[in-house]
Formats: structure tokens, sequence, C-alpha cells
């Protein structure tokens, strides 16, 4: 590590996360930033991926089963695990600063394929099968009826990928990935004789915050997408 | 014997559910509950078991107190059938027969022994003991349901709405087969209902419950559709209550005619009337031939008849008397004895003489 | 590189141990230890709890706090614990490690089986319930012999979470240098061994598939076969968990609760 502890910041106390945070201000939020991306690029991916994915299982039967034990495989895997088995699988390098998207957008896909394909399922029959009669095409029946409805179980499934994610990052910074977890690491390293806890408390607190943001988030924008149903709870 | 004395249910929040109700359900009798919803009538069977209890008054098992027992031992002695079943999922149809039996500490060889005679009393296959009721259609499901109920031999049984939730013709079957296994058993049993047209059909008495938790009247069915005590129970009883009480009153013997016949797969006689009894070669009535319709010297055969009528028993009700000439393409109402062999035929005219009759002699 | 790691897990002076070296057997029965300690704690702790609570209603707050404690990142809650604990066993044994970890697992671990009993319990049939007090079960009785076989798969999925959640931080144990199979994926990264990184990778990956999979058939052959769906004539459209599947299960029931 090459931070230099500034003098202002030398106390160890636990509750002086924030003069710490003012004495690394740039460093902080590039981490923060660089954490924010990884946790939020690879649900985003793994969504686009998973729509199509999540539709196919639903529309053919035969292919939900091996689809589910693929993903259930895959979310099997720790997530350091999964870090350093990415590169070799993929032919990257062994520190490739792709391993990690990748490995994420990876586990994001597996939670999400099953939630989108529960999802649609969630469609009452009767209602796919109104619009078929009103005249709606496979694809528009897709986009503007079926995906409308699942959005709900798809919103509860982003929830847990990105809280999730928000975590999983951390580990990454274990192994020299810059993210939030660094913060951890430094903390670590300094703690050698006496405890440095600065680093480390502010690491938490901002991974929370962070976690609460994106839930809240996702959250704000399935309320938005979903009119109807604050129309049923008023 | 149940009888409820002045129990009451009144819920925290000030509701009564069920008010100061006296209400006695006689031994070997099947008592029903019925109202529209709200009025308490599964309150009130609840507070039977103490699945509810009373905030006030006291319901009494022949001489005993409900409450001077602990609750659990109270419904091991009161079978308990509910209306999605409530079977065990995880366990084996046999194993859900066997509750309570087990509960008691009976010996599992013989509980099981037991609950195989029960599957097959309920009229299920043997076969079903080893399923699960996860494989089991909704009508099967509430007929394990009444054996698991059966299995310790309780004299009392308590049924809230068992058959609402099947299909209407297997609501039909499950209430007749339920009437002929309690002419074999006689238990003691309360039945919650909220279709009045069950509750006629199956209660020895009646009791109508109105919002409230209030006995509006407690009477044979006869009488409820006969002498409604007001406004609320006559409402509730419905229409056409004056005919379907005709339901509970004896035809007596029914003055027929001799009706000219065929046999099916013979040919058809010239001449005679309009239409021609069609019956088989036990002289069961099949269906009615229309003679005009048909060329001369034809075979009878079955897509030639009209099924329509209905068929009324010699000894039968009054209601299955007219409604037989009511529903004959001919007119005339076919009557036949116990064992489905044609007595003769009769008109509506001729029904309708024994009703006057009859409305005539209780007037009198 | 594939060629590396197989000879890197082929050679057998990695799996034994040295005077200088851990091999790969000692540190996978360390990683397997530290694993069976926090579950059987966690055990101890989440069933009963969860239960409790979902047989009485009591304490539902109990589960919120336990899913909200989700968010909190694993690795930093680590470093926290083993900079506060450590320094009090300071020379003496790797305890000033093992206990900071073993609380951090147990964290971690509660929460899905806590939760997934919980909903379990409730998810009980209200029919199913009321029949079986109805029967004359005492409320123990309708607790062991109804609610508990009926949440068994809910139960079953919370614990496959946790165990492989479980496994995947013991093995970021390594990083605050405590054994384990992470050991090879850290000294790996620092020797720039990228071969024993990987295999480290692999072992770890191997052991929580293992793992899993006996885990899948206790389930199989404890949860009765009128649950699970396999039965000759199957409900349309409830389909029995596949045995692959149970953990994601479980993250959509924290989700759901």
């Amino acid at each position: 590590m090459t931070a230099l502890i500034p003098l202002a910041s030398a106390s160890s106390s636990p509750w002086h996360f924030f003069a710490y945070f003012m004495d690394n201000t740039s460093k902080v939020l590039g981490l923060l930033w660089a954490h924010t991306w990884l946790s939020v690029v690879p649900v985003v991916i793994a969504l686009i991926l998973a729509l199509p994915l999540g539709w196919l299982a639903r529309r053919y039967q035969w292919a939900y089963p091996p689809m589910m034990s693929l993903t259930g495989l895959l979310y099997t895997i720790p997530s350091i695990a999964l870090f350093v088995l990415v590169p070799p699988i993929l032919g990257l390098d062994p520190l490739s600063p792709l391993q990690v998207p990748i490995a994420l957008t990876l586990y994001s896909l597996a939670l999400l394929v099953r939630v989108v394909a529960d999802g649609l399922a969630a469609v009452p029959q009767e209602t796919a099968q109104a619009a078929t009669a009103l005249g709606y095409k496979p694809l528009g029946l897709f986009f503007r009826v079926e995906l409308p409805i699942a959005v709900p179980v798809i919103a509860a499934g982003l929830r847990v990928a990105v809280v999730a994610n928000v975590s999983i990052v951390t580990v990454a910074g274990t192994i020299g990935f810059k993210n939030l977890g660094q913060l951890f690491d430094e903390g670590f390293k300094l703690s050698t004789d006496t405890p440095y806890y600065p680093p480390i408390v502010l690491g938490i607190i901002l991974c929370v915050l962070l976690a609460l943001a994106l839930d809240g988030l996702v959250l704000l924008g399935s309320r938005m997408l979903t009119p109807w149903r604050r129309a049923v709870r008023a | 014997m149940i009888r409820f004395d002045q129990a009451t249910k009144r819920y925290p929040d000030g509701t009564v559910a069920v008010d100061t109700l006296e209400l006695e359900a006689p031994s070997g009798k099947i008592t029903v509950l019925v109202g529209p919803s709200g009025c308490g009538k599964t309150t009130s069977l609840r507070m039977i078991n103490r699945m509810i209890e009373p905030t006030s008054g006291t319901i009494w098992l022949d001489d005993t107190d409900t409450a001077s027992m602990p609750a659990h031992e109270l419904r091991r002695q009161i079978g308990y059938v509910i209306q999605h079943a409530g079977l065990f999922p995880h366990r084996t149809i046999v194993d859900n027969i066997a509750t309570v039996p087990f509960l008691l500490g009976t010996d599992k060889k013989k509980a099981r022994a037991r609950a195989m005679e029960l599957l097959e009393r309920v009229g299920l296959d043997p076969a079903f003991a080893k399923r699960y009721p996860a494989q089991l259609s909704g009508g099967q499901q509430q007929r394990v349901g009444v054996a698991r109920a059966l299995a310790a031999d309780p004299p009392v049984m308590l049924m809230d709405e068992p058959f609402s939730a099947v299909d209407p013709v297997v609501r039909d079957q499950l209430q007749d087969e339920f009437l002929r296994l309690q002419g074999e058993l006689g238990k003691t049993i309360v039945f919650v209902t909220h279709d009045i047209d069950e509750a006629i059909k199956l209660g020895d008495q009646v009791a109508v419950l109105r919002v409230g938790g209030h006995l509006a009247q407690l009477a044979a069915p006869a009488e409820l559709l006969s002498r409604p005590v007001d406004a609320f129970v006559a409402g509730f009883v419905g229409r056409d209550r004056g005919y379907r009480a005709l339901g509970f009153s004896s035809a007596g013997t029914i003055p027929t005619r001799d009706e000219p016949t065929v046999a099916m797969g013979e040919s058809l006689p010239t001449g005679g009337d309009e239409w021609l009894l069609a019956v088989d070669g036990s002289g069961a009535p099949q269906g009615w031939l229309h003679l005009t319709d048909e060329p001369h010297g034809a075979v009878v055969e079955d897509p030639m008849l009209y099924r329509g009528g209905t068929l009324a028993t010699q000894g039968g009700t009054l209601r299955s008397a007219l409604d037989a000439c009511l529903s004959s393409p001919s007119g005339r109402g076919v009557v036949i004895d116990e064992s489905g062999r044609l007595v003769g035929s009769t008109t509506a005219r001729e029904v309708l003489a024994l009703i006057e009759a009859q409305v005539e002699g209780a007037v009198t | 590189m594939i060629g590396d790691v197989f000879n890197w897990l082929t050679d057998p002076s990695h799996w034994t141990s040295t005077a200088f070296d851990t091999g790969i057997w000692d540190q996978l029965l360390a990683h397997i230890g530290f694993t069976l300690i926090a579950l059987a704690i966690s055990l101890v702790i989440a069933l009963p709890l969860g239960l409790w609570i979902g047989h009485t209603g009591k304490a539902t707050w109990i589960i919120s706090v336990a899913n909200a404690a989700r968010a909190l990142p694993t690795v930093g809650v680590l470093v926290l614990l083993v900079v506060i604990i450590a320094p009090h066993f300071y020379g003496r044994t790797n305890n000033g490690y093992l206990i900071p970890t073993e609380i951090v697992l147990v964290l971690l671990a509660v929460p899905p089986i806590l939760s997934n009993t919980y909903a379990g319990v409730q998810n009980v049939e209200p029919s199913v319930r009321d029949a079986a007090f109805g029967m004359g079960m005492t409320g123990p009785q309708v607790l062991f012999r109804v609610e508990l076989p009926n949440s068994l798969p809910l139960i079953f999925s919370g614990f496959r979470s946790a165990t492989l959640q479980v496994i995947a931080t013991a093995t970021i144990a390594a990083y605050v240098t405590l054994g384990g199979l992470g050991r090879f994926i850290y000294d790996g990264l620092a020797q720039q061994d990228y071969p024993q990184m990987i295999s480290g990778g692999l072992l770890v990956a191997a052991l929580a598939l293992i793992a899993d999979l006996l885990l899948a058939l206790v389930q199989r052959y404890t949860v009765s076969r009128g649950i699970t769906g396999r039965t000759r004539r199957q409900d349309r459209g409830s389909r029995g968990p596949d045995s692959r599947t149970a953990v994601l299960t479980e993250e959509l029931v924290s989700e759901a609760t």
C-alpha cells in the first residue's frame, strides 16, 4: 500500500472514519465510483441477457430444467473461486481487469434467468390469451403485456442481485482489484501492532449505504414502471 | 348431544360473532347451521371443539362442560372436517386417516388396518392408501378428510363447508354418500354451509343464523320451507320454496294408467298414440319414441329415443312425481317401482290433485 | 496454463504437508473444520429460533434484522473483527484469527437458515394447520409433526445456501492469515504462482459442489415424497424444487420475507 497517512487522521479510533474520509477524499471517491460500476454494470448486462434466455425457458418447456441446473451450478461456485477460474477458462491473463466484471455478470445472470422465467410464468394465462386474441404478435405480447406484468418479480430479483454484488465486489478487493474492498485491505495491513479502524469502518459504512441506495433505486424504478400496483393499494 | 348454553363470542374490537346462542344438536342427527357470511356459523361450530374459545356461556357435550378438559383431549373425541380437507401433504393417505389413532397411542398396525377399512367405506380404492394428498382430486381429498375424522370413531362430527370447494356434480355425489354413511353410523353431526339447498338436503334440523350471530329459526327442513318465521328466513330460504317443499311430502300411491310399451330391438307397432315408451328386457323405461318421426315398422334403436323425462318412483316424493310429468315429452310422467321397472304413467293433473288433497288435509 | 494447473494438482508433493508447507489434504481438513463448526453453531441458533418465530408469529422483527444484515460486506466485517479480536490472542494460538472468522461465518449462515425456517413454517397451508389442531394435536405436536416436516424443503435450501456461503467465506479467511483452501489462492497470488492460485480456485469450487450434492442427497431422503412432487401424478405448474436450484430459491425467499 502506497497510501501515506497524514497526521490529522493518525488517530486509529473507529469513530475517526470521517476524518479519514476527509483526508483521502479523492482516493475514497475513486474506489466508491469503481465499486458502484462493478456493482451495477454486470447486473444490467445480465438483465439484458436474461430477458431472452428467461423467455426461452418459459416458451420451451424442455429448456427450463437444464437452464435451471446450469444456473444453480454456477451459483454454487464461491465468488473467489470464480474470480480466479474465469481467466483460464476464457483464455485471459491471470489478473485481467475483465475477470471480475465477467464473473459478476455470470452470477447475476444465474439469478436473473430464473427470475425472468418465473416472473413470466406468473403472468396469468388468461391475460396472455386475451392479448393474443386482441391481435398482439409474439414480440408485442412479450414487451407490452408479459414483461410489464413480470416487473415486480424481476425487480425483486434485481434487488437481490445488486445487494449481493456490492458485497461480492469487496472480495475482489482482497486479490488486488480497485474498489472499496481495498479499504479493508489497507486497514488490515496497517493493523499489525494496534488496530487501525478508520478505513475498515468507512468501507463498511460506504458498502451498506451503496447497497441501500442501489436497492432503493431498483425499488423506485419498479414502482414507476407499475403504477397499477399503487392504484390497488390506495 | 351438543348444547349451546348462552354461548357468546365477542372479539376485542367489540364485534359480536355469536350472540347468546341457545341451540341443541340431538344425538344421532344432523344439525345444519346455515346463514349468510358473517352470521357466525363457522364461529359457532369452532367453539364446539374450542378452536375458538367462547367469551361467555357454556357448550355441553352430553353432560360434560367442554371447557372442563384440555382442548386437545376434547378435540380427539370430536371428528373435524374442513373445507379444503386440510390433509397433511407429507403423509400418505393411510397415515393421514390414522392421525387421531396415532395421537391416542393406538398400535400402528391396528390403526392402519382400521384406516384401510375407512378408505373403502368412504368409497375410495385401497390402492390410494400409499399415495400422497397431492396425487388426489379435490373430491377424493374430501373423502379422505371424512375418513380421517371418523378414524377414532368419535360420537360427534363437526363439518365446516366440507363440500363447497368441489364442483356441483361431485358435490351432489358426496352429499348422497354422506347421507348413506350417516344412515349406517348415526353420528351426532353439526354441519356448516352457506348453501340453503345443501342444508335442506342434509339436515335433520336446520338452524338459520342471521348476521351478528343471532339464531333466526331452528326447524326441520320441511317446516323451514313451509313456515319461515320472518322475512329474513323467508328471503334466505329463497324462491321456489313451495315447490321445493314438495320434496319432503310423500306422494303416497300415485294413481297410474297402464302405458303401452315397445321393447328395444323390436319393430314399431302401427297406430296408437303419437308417443310410445321404449323399455329394455327387464321392463325398465329407456325413453320415448315419437312415432310420426319414424317410418312404419322401423326397429327401435337407441338414437331414436327422446331421453328428456325424469322418472318418478312409486312411494317417492310429490316433487319427483310432478317433475316426471313436467319433464316428459309426451306429457305423461313415467312411474317406476323400487327395482326400476315400469309401473305405469300419470299426469300433472293427477299429481296436482294429490297435492291439493294434502294441502286441504293440512289446513283442516 | 491449463496444463500447468494440471501439473500442479497432480504433483503428490502438493498434497501432503512438509515442515514448511501445509499440503492440500491438511488445508482441506482445516477448511471443512471451519465450515462444520460454523454450521453447527448456526443451526443450533437459527433452527429453533426460526421454528419458534414461525409457529408463534412473535418477534418477526428478528427476521427483518437478520435479512438486513445481508447488506453488510463480508470481507469488511471479517477484517474488522480480526483487528478487534486478534491482538488479545497475539502470539499464543491462532484463535485470534479462528474466533473472528467463526463469528463472521456464523453471522453469514444464520440469516438464510433463520429466514427460510420461518418462511417454511409460515408457508404451511392454513387449512393444514387448522386440521392439525382440530384433530387434537398439542402445540408442540403441530410444530414437530406437521409444520417442521412441511418446512423441510425451504429449511434445506436455506441450509444449503448457508453451507455454500460459509465455504466461500472460509476461503477468504485465508486472507486474514488463517489456513484452509484459500491459502493456495492468496499464496499463489502473492508468489505470482498462478497455477497454484487457479488450483486453489478449482479445489474450493469442487468442495462447494460436493458439499451441495451431499446435502441434496440428504434432502432427497429426508423430505417426504408428498411434498417434493416426486410422485406419479404431478400437479401441473408445481415443479418440485430441483436439487441444483435450492440456493437460488433461498435468495428469492429472503427477498419475499
